[in-house]
């Protein structure tokens, strides 16, 4: 159970990923709260730190508001701090989610996607990260296990040069619990890629600061605006760390990944694991002669408008398919996307898709689905539930 | 017992119940509907609260109103019912990390508000539903997946807790001691004002696997063993006590009940509001 191996291949699940991925960042301070399906995450950094595989100190606390201010705590010293939660949990952390970002702490957390209650599920849909939008945090969407391993050592990267803190999302089960190989990087490497944390401002006895004042009007306002300044600096930084990554270790993923779709007349856009789906339904029909693409969004905060808008910009149609809704309105990547093409001069149509909220499964029939209605219609239709019994 | 009443209480079609073999929560929860049966509750005016883990699961097994609430929060739930629909006989099913742990807070403020509830606290010492974490319950030394070399946290005695923040009613038994649970559920539910009814408990698949104990049996013969009815406890020296934990009645008082004080304040008020206005 306990690694000794890098710079290896391994069969290990999107949770345990994850454990690897924060465990080649030496990440100082973990402190979580058992919540399913992330709870494996957490299992595994544990026993890291207790046979002292990992030099971390691990804090079990009451709840997943408590793992977070912990965290804030030991991030507010200077340490690299890690959590992993899942919706509920990540829902009990909002008021702490808010402060690491306001305090500008590079905190890198894992989210596993799982749809809320009630009704009660342990499946996945996106409405747990997404009503987290707004908090200030970062987000990336993975679509693997191997994609999961990179991008917490990623998230470090970019989390400390802005300090801005960073959540990794992966799909509840579809990653989180299902096994793949993966290639396990050499520490060395990492350690060259991603070196200790040196923050600007900590707390320390010997040059003593206070932080968390009471900002009055004529301040606040500036604060917030260098927080916004920072996320649009977060999109360079992931660009660049992801090169960087690339360059050292063979891997990139992009903040957005086209496919095939430079000659598209109909994008589809996913995020997560319906992105490795909707590849093989592409691939289907580009070899049927159909002129289909596929935008992948992976940074969702900072949202990145331009690189969306280049992408989409020869598209007629673009088919959006969000696990998740906000109700009163619809599908959330499609509204963001909706409102980063509204000023550009030549917008495609763009058809809003609800599909497998709480787990049901997105089949490449499913797609195909979504595919050939987009197709037949010529008015663009913000919100189109996929599957629903009425 | 009321056996034949059984029925008229649990939703048989949901059982078996989905717990493991060999764990204590099916032993409490059939306890709690022979409680039900033997007070005749009706079952129009009895709620079945729980929180989450795998105590939470209690509350869908019991044929009348239940909530199946979020992690910790149960007694707040149940709090908010109470107030509203005072003729209601509310029971919580609580886990020890939902009641002690996440909703530690909630469970204080219930005892010292002494509001008319009772909860059966069904202590496993540990976080089962989510795969055997250490719990705020887990005793010194004792192995979890996330204290793999053992546990460096001293437990709550959530009895003793119950007690010192002002809980009216506490009794402490375990699984392997039927009729006293029974027995305790039922002036549990009786007594007016927050009762607090502890079961220790065992879970084999977590717990037990964990600490070479995976007999249900050995644990529940364990829990017989470490364990001393009150009117004993009482004549043992400070190292007989070292190893043993005390069960029975702990503590009975009377005080008034939250939901009558505050009906009674309504009513006060509003009678003076009516001569104010007189003059």
């Amino acid at each position: 159970m306990t690694p000794t191996l890098t710079g290896t291949k391994k069969v290990v699940t999107g949770n345990h990923a994850v454990s690897y991925g924060a465990m080649l960042a030496r990440v100082q301070v973990i402190s979580a709260y058992p919540i399913t399906p992330q709870t494996q995450i957490v299992e595994l950094l544990s026993e890291m730190c207790a046979n002292g595989t990992l030099r971390a100190k691990f804090i079990k606390v009451e709840s997943e508001h408590s793992a977070m201010a912990a965290l804030v705590g030991a991030a507010s010293a200077g340490a690299r701090t890690f959590t992993a939660t899942s919706a509920h949990g990540l829902a009990l952390m909002h008021e702490m989610l808010h402060w690491a970002a306001g305090a500008r702490l590079p905190i890198v957390m894992a989210n596993v996607n799982r749809a809320m209650g009630p009704p009660w599920s342990v499946w996945t849909d996106q409405n747990d990260s997404l009503s987290q939008r707004d908090v200030g945090w970062m987000q990336v969407y993975c679509e693997s296990n191997q994609e999961v391993l990179d991008t917490v050592i990623q998230a470090y990267k970019v989390a400390e040069t802005v300090l801005m803190p960073a959540m990794l999302v992966l799909d509840a089960f579809v990653l989180s619990h299902t096994a793949e190989q993966i290639e396990i990087p050499d520490q060395a490497l990492v350690d060259r890629y991603l070196p200790p944390y040196q923050p600007v401002y900590k707390l320390d006895v010997s040059d003593p600061r206070s932080f968390g004042a009471l900002a009055p009007p004529d301040l606040y306002m500036e604060l917030r605006y260098k927080m916004h300044k920072a996320m649009e600096d977060a999109l360079t930084e992931w660009a660049r760390a992801d090169e960087e990554y690339y360059e050292l270790f063979g891997r990139r993923y992009g903040l957005i990944e086209p496919y095939r779709a430079d000659d598209a007349d109909l994008i589809l856009v996913t995020s997560g694991t319906v992105t490795s789906t909707a590849r093989d339904v592409i691939d289907e029909l580009r070899a049927a002669g159909r002129r289909v693409g596929l935008l992948k969004i992976r940074v969702f905060r900072p949202f990145p408008a331009q690189l969306v808008r280049e992408a989409l910009a020869n598209a007629q149609k673009v088919a959006v398919i969000d696990r998740n809704i906000s109700f009163g309105m619809g599908g959330i990547f499609a509204q963001e996307i909706k409102s980063a093409l509204y000023n550009a001069p030549d917008r495609p149509l763009i058809f809003g898709f609800v599909a497998g909220l709480g787990g049901r499964d997105i089949t490449p029939t499913v797609i195909r689905e979504i595919i050939e209605y987009t197709e037949s219609r010529d008015e663009p239709e913000d919100l189109i539930w996929v599957g629903v019994k009425r | 017992m009321a056996y034949d009443l059984l029925e008229e209480y649990l939703r048989v079609e949901r059982l078996p119940h989905v717990w493991c073999p060999g764990c204590g929560h099916g032993v409490i929860t059939h306890a709690l509907a022979c409680a039900m049966a033997e007070l005749r509750l009706d079952p129009d005016r009895t709620a079945v609260i729980g929180g989450i883990g795998c105590s939470g699961r209690a509350a869908f097994l019991f044929d009348m109103d239940a909530m199946h609430t979020t992690h910790g929060r149960a007694i707040v739930f149940a709090t908010g019912l109470k107030l509203v629909r005072p003729q209601l006989t509310v029971i919580l099913t609580l886990g020890d990390g939902d009641a002690v742990g996440i909703g530690g807070n909630h469970f204080i403020h219930a005892c010292r508000r002494n509001l008319d509830l009772t909860a059966i606290i069904y202590n496993n010492s540990i976080y089962g539903q989510t795969g055997g974490q250490v719990a705020p319950t887990t005793p010194p030394h004792k192995k979890s997946t996330t204290s793999p070399y053992g546990n460096l946290e001293y437990p709550f005695d959530i009895a003793q807790l119950a007690i010192a923040a002002g809980a009216t009613y506490v009794a402490r038994t375990t699984s392997f001691d039927f009729r006293d649970m029974v027995k305790f559920i039922k002036r549990g539910i009786l007594h007016k004002g927050f009762a607090v009814i502890e079961v220790l408990t065992h879970c084999p698949t977590y717990y037990g696997r964990l600490n070479e104990m995976r007999d249900p049996y050995e644990m529940l013969h364990r829990l017989k063993e470490h364990t001393v009815p009150l009117e004993e406890w009482e004549q043992l020296s400070a190292e007989e006590r070292a190893d043993k934990i005390v069960v029975g009645e702990l503590h009975c008082q009377e005080r008034p009940e939250f939901v009558e004080s505050y009906y009674a304040l309504i009513t006060r008020m509003q009678s003076q509001q009516v001569k104010g206005d007189g003059n």
